[in-house]
């Protein structure tokens, strides 16, 4: 049965923001937790370590996210869980911004000028106190930018979770138009809701950058 | 306890592999088209035609701002609606044109803004002809800024392919995902597939690089 494309149509697609936020927000959370971690070990005294962090980014930033998404949902069952679209979409996001946000952020540590690390080390601050009072400041400050420039990219790789079969903004939009068959009508109210989340970002992104770089080249 | 089988796999590893060839052909062609976009869009961007920047604006940041598995839906179950159908793999090449055209804008624009002014002067000071100027003193040294962010991108467009999968288009993913239906051995295939993709990554990597060291012994511009 096909019906019209309605006011309730458009609610329900408006709806399903909401699940592509909460779903952004928890990769987001989780991913800076992770990243943070990434970040340390690739940056830390020890070789092992290091190594460890270059190999988890270079495995997440060399496979497609789509794969990345399916090997966790199977994996569920591997490991003896119940299969589970969200928490599938969550786990597999998380891991995927660790490697991002732990690779920027490493690029970010590593510009803190490493006299400001000897300094440290000279007034006798151990590696938390270091890390916590003089370079972490610094680092955030150059880290900004991109960290939002990667939100853009982490709202637009949840629209992926509707293949694993998790109902967020682009499986609403698949659910209306198999229902209704508008295609262009429904995938462009959707492109336009992704935009809308997505291109404040972008140019608050842009707009620290340049902030940036005339802070540094004073 | 999972019961691992690999067994299938390997006894369907052609299929596999000849879908990776049609990933690398996909993406390879996908890259030199949208070089294509993303010189003219480059040159539109940076010419002086108010009109003409702007719809160049609106197409990278409408493209960079919203997922490519839209940007696939718009074009293979979308455009129909006003005229415009094609097959699964042309659509799939169209959306991945299209998206690294955008991104490539971008890369190309920063890397002819990047030669200073002066460095054109000078050229025109030492008798050198437009072409000349063109060639050697703006191509030659933004080609090597270009370089890095361009195959960075070829990587990351051949990774987005995957998504192709999802209209049936022919790739990789899709041979993956038919190997999954004939023999549901599930976190198995999609184990092969991410490492195949890995390597495929990692490969074209080397051979970016070894091509960096060769063509690109010269000095930078200052």
């Amino acid at each position: 049965m096909i019906r019209v494309f309605s006011t309730a149509d458009v609610i329900f697609i408006v709806m399903a923001v909401r699940w592509t936020l909460i779903l952004s927000a928890i990769a987001f959370a989780g991913g800076a937790l992770g990243g943070m971690a990434i970040a340390l070990a690739r940056t830390s005294q020890r070789k092992a370590l290091r190594q460890f962090a270059a190999g988890f980014i270079q495995v997440f930033q060399g496979t497609p996210l789509l794969m990345q998404l399916f090997l966790v949902y199977f994996g569920l069952a591997v490991v003896g869980l119940p299969i589970n679209p969200l928490l599938a979409a969550a786990v597999a996001l998380t891991l995927h911004a660790s490697a991002y946000l732990g690779e920027i952020w490493r690029g970010s540590i590593e510009a803190v000028p490493s006299g400001q690390t000897e300094a440290a080390t000279a007034l006798s601050l151990g590696y938390a106190d270091r890390m916590r009072h003089v370079i972490l400041p610094q680092a955030m400050r150059v880290a900004t930018a991109p960290t939002v420039g990667f939100l853009v990219q982490l709202i637009k790789g949840t629209s992926l979770a509707s293949i694993i079969g998790f109902t967020e903004l682009t499986r609403a939009g698949q659910i209306v138009n198999n229902a209704t068959f508008k295609p262009f009508l429904v995938f462009g109210t959707v492109a336009i809701l992704y935009f809308a989340l997505c291109w404040p970002l972008s140019l608050l992104a842009r707009r620290m950058e340049t902030r940036m770089r005339r802070a540094i080249t004073r | 306890m999972y019961h691992f089988n690999f067994q299938p796999i390997f006894d369907n590893l052609d299929m596999l592999l000849h879908g990776a060839w049609l990933t690398v052909r996909l993406s390879l062609m996908a890259m030199v088209l949208g070089l294509v976009v993303s010189v003219l869009g480059a040159v539109a961007k940076t010419s002086g035609i108010r009109p003409l920047r702007w719809l160049v604006d609106v197409y990278v940041e409408v493209i960079r701002n919203t997922p490519f598995l839209i940007q696939i839906f718009f074009i293979f179950f979308g455009l129909p609606a006003i005229g415009i159908a094609m097959s699964p793999n042309t659509a799939a090449l169209v959306a991945l044109v299209v998206n690294v055209g955008a991104y490539g804008t971008e890369i190309i624009r920063a890397g002819i803004e990047s030669i200073p002014q002066g460095q054109i002067e000078a050229g025109r000071a030492l008798a050198l002809s437009p072409v000349q100027i063109l060639r050697h003193v703006v191509l030659k040294p933004a080609m090597r800024n270009i370089y890095p962010a361009l195959t960075s991108q070829f990587i990351y467009l051949m990774l987005t392919s995957s998504v192709v999968s999802v209209i049936s288009a022919n790739d990789l993913a899709s041979a993956g995902a038919d190997l999954n239906a004939k023999t549901f051995a599930s976190f198995e295939v999609y184990l092969v597939l991410t490492v195949m993709y890995f390597l495929l990554a990692a490969g074209f990597s080397a051979v970016f690089a070894m091509i960096r060291r060769v063509a690109f012994s010269y000095p930078a511009s200052r």
